[in-house]
């Protein structure tokens, strides 16, 4: 350090914090920083007080056990299917095919059993290996040929849903034959209930699959990676992470994950419908925006989703009790998806 | 002295054009190197081949006298040579610790760790924390704190310290200070400093002649993909070195490269 140069003379009066926290704690720069490292704060203050307007407006019709458990039964679907997708928008991709991969395992498990007279767990089994194949077909395009996500899954949108068609001949099995023949395939249908409240199957499925997620996402290496990915895909793979197969492996289990949602749109629906679940792809990409989740990738969380998809569900039911139009629903949920991007994009500033 | 990490005869071309001609090129232990050279004189392609993200044509690199063929950074990494990226390479919206053990977590021991396959986050905070310190960057108060919301130089120091925090062998450092204001550029030059006082041997490219003239012990003139000389920073200005890298001075002689 004896040969420091000329012009670093000047820095001899050098102030030294100059690596210090000049911290101005402002209030809203303290907000800023709080949901910076808690992306699910926005969507669970915005879902507590819609509760509670809601609950102000209706009393007692809105706060029973029984329709707040009813909104866990409306959203348990897209929840579902939120939760696949939420891990593609992590990598800064999207699923367009998501809604079209779970009626078309649907169809798969109900016609393997019906038409081909396989035992509906063998049935079962086809319809989530189908689901995982077509995720991975996905995974493979977007991490191997270097397709974008948008392109790759429009177009698995439309094969998945027209073979769905063509396979099912458009038509639907009876919930009473499933019924009578392979009630398994309307397992998550089952429901106990504590008191007034009623869960289905299918939404205790939900709730543990977003924990089991969360967990997953936070406190595993995997987890870790598939932000790096979504952050800066060029930085995770130079920092070591194979992002190739952290690609493929969250395309699958997003195709494996709709295909569970197929399974539960059998027992939530009771029948198998080739024309259920049409808009399931923007319903869940809905739900994962309103949740806080970064289009652009690498920020946010699943519990985030969680409080979006139970966000649109309270308004829903909200609004149909009061006796609104159901047009209002939607035109709420656009007003909520705008202000959400916009807090993220506010987020995103946030320096120290 | 038996050099840490050295080339000899690399080639490289991308179609007619010949990014690396024969070079030689050796790293001493315990020194910082700095590579100097015009641009497209073919010092990123020699990096590049040292750090494996570029596979030569012809030529051999031998680490620790031994012959090495790394077929990815990854593999260089492994061996011992970590690169520090002008990008730096970290993901902004994580954390330090997360960064710092990107692609070599640690997992915690028994069922937790073996079957849930969980991190073990307070092992990772304590290392990342007491890596950090050692380097003397314990300014940053949160381990647990976004990449993104820490300075220029404060971002510097955590990839130079995540690439010394691994028993590393040789460290790569590409323009660190490039992208840093004054006084944040003399911090990262301690930084080198102090990373080689700890016995790392350091390649240092950058096109800033007075930092370069301030750490280095040796300097790699590159020109026309060949190394043209190394020279000391004690026998010759900068603007020698300056005029070495563009032709405008015959180079000191072809024992210099010995020296």
């Amino acid at each position: 350090m004896s040969n420091q140069s000329e012009a670093d003379g000047g820095l001899v009066a050098r102030v030294e914090s100059i690596a210090s926290f000049e911290h101005q704690h402002t209030m809203l720069s303290r907000i800023q920083h709080a949901l910076h490292s808690n992306p699910a704060l926005v969507p669970l203050i915005v879902l507590v007080l819609s509760v509670a307007v809601f609950g102000a407006l209706l009393g007692t019709k809105f706060f029973s056990s029984f329709a707040l458990t009813l909104i866990l039964q409306q959203v348990a679907i897209v929840g579902i299917v939120g939760a696949a997708q939420s891990l593609v928008i992590l990598t800064a991709g999207i699923d367009l095919s998501v809604g079209a991969i779970m009626v078309l395992s649907s169809v798969i498990m109900g016609q393997f059993t019906f038409r081909l007279g396989l035992p509906p767990a063998v049935a079962v089994a086809c319809g989530l290996a189908v689901g995982t194949f077509i995720g991975f077909v996905n995974g493979w395009l977007v991490a191997r040929i270097k397709l974008p996500p948008f392109i790759v899954t429009l177009g698995m949108w439309q094969i998945a849903l027209a073979s769905n068609f063509l396979y099912s001949g458009n038509e639907t099995i009876r919930a009473q034959d499933i019924e009578a023949s392979a009630p398994l395939l309307q397992f998550f249908g089952q429901s106990i209930s504590v008191g007034g409240a009623v869960f289905t199957y299918g939404v205790i499925f939900f709730i543990l699959l977003v924990l089991v997620l969360a967990y997953i996402l936070r406190h595993t290496a995997w987890g870790r990676h598939v932000y790096a990915v979504g952050d800066d895909p060029e930085a995770a793979e130079l920092s070591g992470v194979n992002t190739k197969r952290i690609l493929m492996s969250v395309y699958a289990l997003s195709g494996l994950i709709c295909a569970f949602a197929g399974w539960a749109l059998i027992g939530r629906i009771g029948s198998v419908s080739p024309t259920s679940g049409q808009f399931s792809n923007i319903e869940s990409i809905t739900a994962v925006v309103i949740g806080g989740i970064s289009l652009f990738g690498g920020r946010g969380s699943i519990l985030g989703m969680f409080f979006g998809a139970l966000i649109v569900g309270v308004f829903s039911l909200g609004l149909r009790l009061l006796g609104a139009d159901a047009q209002w629903t939607y035109l709420l949920i656009g007003v909520l998806i705008i202000g959400a991007v916009a807090v993220d994009q506010w987020i995103r500033k946030v320096s120290a | 002295m038996q050099p840490i990490l050295s080339a000899s005869n690399l080639c490289k071309r991308y179609g007619r054009v010949t990014a690396l001609d024969n070079c030689d090129f050796e790293l001493m232990p315990g020194e910082i190197l700095a590579v100097i050279g015009d641009n497209g004189a073919g010092k990123s392609s020699l990096i590049k081949a040292l750090s494996g993200a570029i596979k030569v044509d012809s030529g051999d690199i031998f680490l620790d006298g031994k012959k090495v063929n790394f077929s990815s950074p990854i593999d260089a990494r492994n061996a011992g040579v970590e690169t520090v990226y002008q990008t730096l390479a970290m993901s902004p919206a994580l954390s330090i610790a997360d960064n710092m053990f990107m692609g070599r977590e640690l997992r915690k021991s028994g069922f937790m760790g073996k079957v849930l396959r969980q991190l073990d986050r307070p092992a990772m905070e304590r290392i990342a924390r007491q890596k950090l310190s050692d380097l003397g960057l314990m300014t940053i108060q949160n381990i647990n704190q976004a990449v993104e919301t820490l300075s220029g130089g404060q971002r510097q120091g955590v990839a130079v310290a995540r690439a010394a925090a691994f028993g590393s062998k040789v460290i790569i450092l590409d323009e660190p200070t490039a992208a840093l204001g004054v006084k944040e550029s003399r911090r990262v030059l301690d930084l080198i400093l102090d990373v080689r006082a700890r016995g790392i041997p350091i390649i240092l490219i950058s096109h800033n002649m007075p930092h370069v003239f301030e750490v280095a012990d040796r300097i790699h003139v590159h020109r026309l993909g060949q190394r043209l000389c190394v020279i000391d920073p004690k026998d010759y200005t900068m603007s020698d070195a300056v005029a070495f890298m563009t032709g405008a001075k015959a180079a000191p002689g072809t024992t210099a490269s010995a020296a």
